[in-house]
């Protein structure tokens, strides 16, 4: 049975009305199947339907509810996954012709959480390829179109995830962050996107980029559903070295107190200074004066480092995804072509048809950053940026409580439009990728429009493992701001 | 080595040898390690290298590090980091390899070698930890066909290297052979070459004797045992003093060596001038080790070779030479100690242990650990020897009749009754029996035919069927014979 109200509730709301009886998951699960099915497909978002496990999770929820088991966090919640993240049973193509029919043999560790948190896992969306893109055009699958207005590209890399939460076909949906791909397409569908602290989420089953950066996050349509979506995934994975051990609280019900002491925001002159756009910095200052006005106290900080950013980050990422990528090599699983010519045929027939344009760019820079005699020059000078850009955050944070800034440069551009220019489309991260290279948190939450209707980003940053303050204040400033999703 | 020494070349050679770690699991994984599983059966996502998979540090492999290079007096890094080394093989699942690079895990140590005439010390320029790669098999008849095996893949190795402090290839060999005892003392690697367990590259040079500077070098791969990497320099020695003799220049280039044909042949393909593009592992941190627990590692060393055999020198009053055959295995030694704990004569243990234990051991292909024969059996043996209940020649009868038929001593003994008459009276009367019945031959003998007294021991011998204590019957013969 489908439900009426579908796409305005909100993963809290599901919740309740599941616990209450009111709703049941296996209608809540058909009614977001059929939506990603027509909608989904039109704005080219998602990439496969998981129907029969969907259902089947739904109707494990609707089972519990009968028998009055307790219910988990996220029970009978439809989400929507980056097809990047390993779900056991269906495809996980990561975007790539070179993973088309790629099945994998485990779960995530995220997909795990999700299942024990009680979400229905609807659909795998559609991505830029291995996750390398600001606009969704670099998917082998074609481009998604922003549900804002359909000429526009939603961001990227993760823009089937923020495009299918603007259109209101699940009310959560996880992407990964490695340079901003959470954030800046929140962004630009005019949703909230959290790129979580490095190591607060399991990496485990999140296929790979850039090691060293990449992290899951979840896109809401308000800042109490991102929390939720947090909590659910959050925490220590023995399968992943690099995941923290940490102590995580409840977010969602974290963020309904609010504190007494208002918190100190910087504002740092680097992120609002050129290149970006006017009508961008003017919504800015505008979101900054209401939270002056309620209060906040209001520093101009400086991060003296944010210009190397970009380069240091490209550097880094590229170097780190050659290795990543070398896995696909025809051998074992995924494309293979040339077999029957050899070794080195195969090899090359196999990642010259696998892997698009803009991968293959960043496998070539990446593999000239680590070469003998460049590595000293360009691997080595980009860590040593890193290690500064961190710095300058340490000291930042020594006075600030939350950093303030724009999401992304410009609100979202046309389809095409910087599709030929990659030094223009790496110039989109520049305000997201300092958080991915110093590893704190950061979110997006939309604050306002331009005057043709395209939604202005605002991004708050945070120390690491800061999330709870970061929810709590992005949740005030939601209030502040109140922004309207329809 | 002698053509070398003649024409005034000196060696000079480097080895880098890689052990595999005998961790019940491999390195970055749940996966066991079986020898001769079934292709492929002992993989998973993170083995396989399947999109999402990430590594977790097995820390035994971490300790065993520890432990040899502790063993070898090497400095024990308490940060160090992985690197991947990004290279394409259908049997490398990642293209890269977990390795350590310019961060290893251990820095120096030294193995002490013994050679006939000398001995000495090699030096180590490090150690450090990788994960092995998987097999590629070439089936007969499969045209081109290649099949791949991931089993070995991500099983923990040690990386050891020598500095270029090696002289001739039987130094080469010494250096394996006390490598392999080292570890098999720690009981971290097996030590088997034939099955990969231990595996040797080696680089060689020739300079002038009392030059500083170092010749072309060449290196070579391929090394599948001991004697193979022994004749394999060997033949490189010759065949770089050929070349220097003659005036031309050695190509520095990665050979191949065929034990079959006994040359060395150059390698086709890239694999020579490789830029492995190494870089931190982002997938791991880095190692951090307590000093807390090294110390602990530290005590709980078992005592290495060298120690041993000086102290089975010192403590049973054997050669050091002898002590060094008996330390030859952690076993071997347990096995002397345990004997000549228990009999008076520990020279004679080690006697009996080098040739006859050494003899039925080999000759039966069994390790000593497997030896039915235990140490009380052979302690019962030797105690029997020494209160004179049999004589030497007994002893070595009844060792025999033990190794076929797996009997204690005691028991031959009893059933044979092979009991040595050692009472004076009878022996006595047996050889004053025979002085009257033999008095043509004693007259003889009384008159100086001197070499009759053997005569005299075979006839005492011959009526007690051998078993007449044959230093009382000498004894007792001069006395009636003389007397
Ligand atoms: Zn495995």
């Amino acid at each position: 049975m489908m439900i009426k109200d579908y796409r305005e509730l909100t993963a809290a709301e599901i919740v309740r009305r599941i616990r209450a009886g009111q709703l049941k998951a296996v209608d809540l699960a058909e009614t977001a199947l059929q939506l990603a099915d027509s909608e989904g497909r039109r704005l080219n978002a998602v990439i496969t339907l998981c129907h029969q496990k969907a259902i089947s999770q739904a109707e494990q929820i609707d089972q519990k509810v009968a028998s009055g088991n307790e219910l988990p966090l996220l029970a009978g919640v439809p989400v929507i996954v980056k097809d990047n993240i390993v779900y056991s049973g269906y495809p996980t193509t990561c975007g790539s012709r070179i993973l088309e029919n790629y099945i994998s043999p485990y779960d995530a560790t995220c997909i795990k959480k999700l299942e024990e948190a009680g979400a229905v896992i609807i659909a795998k969306a559609n991505m830029d390829e291995f996750a390398m893109g600001s606009s969704n055009e670099n998917s082998a699958f074609g481009p998604v179109k922003n549900p804002v207005r359909d000429d526009l590209v939603p961001g990227g890399s993760s823009g089937g995830s923020a495009a299918v939460v603007a259109a209101g076909i699940v009310p959560i949906a996880y992407g990964s962050d490695t340079g901003g791909s959470v954030r800046q397409p929140a962004a630009l569908c005019g949703v909230v996107g959290l790129k979580p602290t490095y190591g607060a989420v399991s990496r485990y089953g999140l296929i790979a980029f850039a090691s060293s950066t990449d992290q899951i996050g979840p896109l809401a349509r308000n800042v109490a559903d991102c929390a939720l979506a947090y909590e659910a995934i959050a925490g220590f994975d023995p399968n992943d070295s690099t995941s923290a051990e940490f102590d995580h609280p409840p977010y969602s019900k974290s963020i309904e107190k609010l504190s007494t002491k208002k918190p100190r925001i910087g504002i740092p002159l680097e992120y609002v200074s050129e290149g970006i756009d006017d009508e961008v910095r003017t919504m800015i200052d505008k979101t900054i004066e209401k939270v002056d006005a309620a209060g906040y106290e209001i520093e101009k900080i400086s991060l003296p480092h944010t210009e190397y950013a970009v380069s240091a980050y490209y550097m880094i990422a590229n170097a780190e995804a050659s290795a990543n990528l070398a896995r696909y090599d025809g051998v074992r699983y995924g494309r293979s072509a040339g077999r029957e010519q050899g070794l080195d045929t195969m090899y090359s027939e196999t990642r010259s048809e696998g892997f698009g344009t803009e991968v293959k760019r960043r496998i070539m820079l990446g593999t000239f950053a680590l070469s003998a005699g460049y590595y000293e020059n360009y691997y080595r000078k980009a860590q040593k940026v890193r290690e500064l850009i961190k710095i300058d955050f340490d000291k930042a944070f020594d006075s600030v409580d939350l950093i303030l800034a724009p999401t992304s440069p410009t609100a979202a551009f046309g389809v095409g439009e910087k599709s030929g220019d990659p030094l223009q489309m790496y110039l989109s991260d520049i305000l997201t990728v300092p958080a991915n290279l110093a590893g704190i948190p950061a979110m997006s939450i939309p604050c306002d429009r331009t005057a043709d209707g395209r939604p202005i980003g605002l991004q708050i940053m945070a120390p690491a493992f800061g999330e709870k303050k970061l929810l709590t204040v992005a949740g005030q400033i939601e209030q502040m701001i109140g922004y309207n999703y329809a | 080595m002698d053509t070398v020494d003649k024409i005034g070349y000196e060696a000079v050679i480097g080895l880098e040898v890689h052990a595999q770690l005998q961790t019940q699991s491999k390195m970055f994984c749940g996966c066991g390690i079986v020898f001769g599983a079934a292709p492929n059966s002992l993989t998973c996502p993170v083995c396989l290298g399947h999109p999402g998979a990430l590594p977790v540090l097995n820390r035994r492999a971490v300790e065993y590090a520890v432990k040899m290079i502790l063993a070898v007096g090497g400095e024990v890094r308490k940060h160090s980091i992985f690197a991947r080394k990004n290279y394409f093989y259908p049997d490398l699942p990642k293209g890269y390899q977990i390795s350590q690079y310019d961060s290893p895990i251990g820095l120096g140590g030294s193995i002490q070698i013994e050679l006939p005439e000398y001995s000495r010390d090699i030096e180590l320029i490090g150690i450090h930890l990788e994960e092995d790669a998987g097999k590629s098999i070439h089936p007969e008849g499969g045209e081109g066909e290649t099949k791949i095996d991931l089993n070995r893949c991500g099983v923990p190795l040690l990386e050891i290297v020598t500095r270029p402090d090696i002289r001739s290839p039987q130094e080469a060999h010494r250096f394996l052979s006390k490598l392999k005892l080292i570890m098999q003392y720690l009981k971290i690697c097996s030590g088997d070459m034939e099955k990969g367990a231990l595996r040797c590259d080696a680089n060689i040079s020739l300079r002038r004797r009392g030059e500083k500077s170092f010749g072309t070098r060449t290196e070579l791969k391929n090394l599948n045992s001991f004697r193979a990497v022994e004749r394999a320099l060997a033949y490189e020695i010759k065949r770089h003093a050929a070349i220097l003799d003659a005036g031309g220049k050695v190509i520095q280039e990665t050979l191949l060596w065929n034990d079959d044909d006994q040359k060395s042949e150059a390698m086709r393909g890239k694999e020579e001038s490789e830029d492995y593009r190494y870089f931190p592992e982002p997938d791991l941190i880095p190692i951090k080790l307590e000093q807390s627990w090294i110390d602990e590692i530290k005590s709980d060393q078992p005592e290495l070779p060298d120690a041993r055999r000086e102290r089975l020198a010192k403590e049973y009053d054997i050669t050091s030479y002898d002590a060094g055959v008996l330390t030859g295995s952690n076993e071997l030694a347990d096995y002397f100690e345990a004997v000549a704990a228990q009999v008076e004569d520990t020279k004679r243990v080690a006697n009996w242990l080098m040739v006859d234990v050494l003899r039925e051991i080999h000759e039966r292909k069994l390790e000593v650990g497997e030896f039915f024969i235990t140490p009380n059996m052979l302690a019962e043996l030797l105690c029997s020897l020494e209160s004179d209940i049999i004589s030497g020649k007994m002893a070595k009868e009844i060792f025999r009749e033990m190794a076929a038929s797996g009997k204690s001593a005691g028991a031959i003994i009893e059933e044979q009754d092979l009991r040595q008459i050692s009472d004076s009276t009878k022996l006595t009367a047996v050889i004053e029996e025979i002085i009257t019945q033999e008095a043509i031959q004693v007259q003889k003998y009384r008159e100086g035919k001197r070499q009759l007294f053997d005569f005299f021991v075979g006839q005492v011998m011959k009526a007690t069927s051998g078993k007449a204590n044959p230093e009382m019957v000498n004894k007792l013969l001069k006395e009636k014979l003389d007397g």
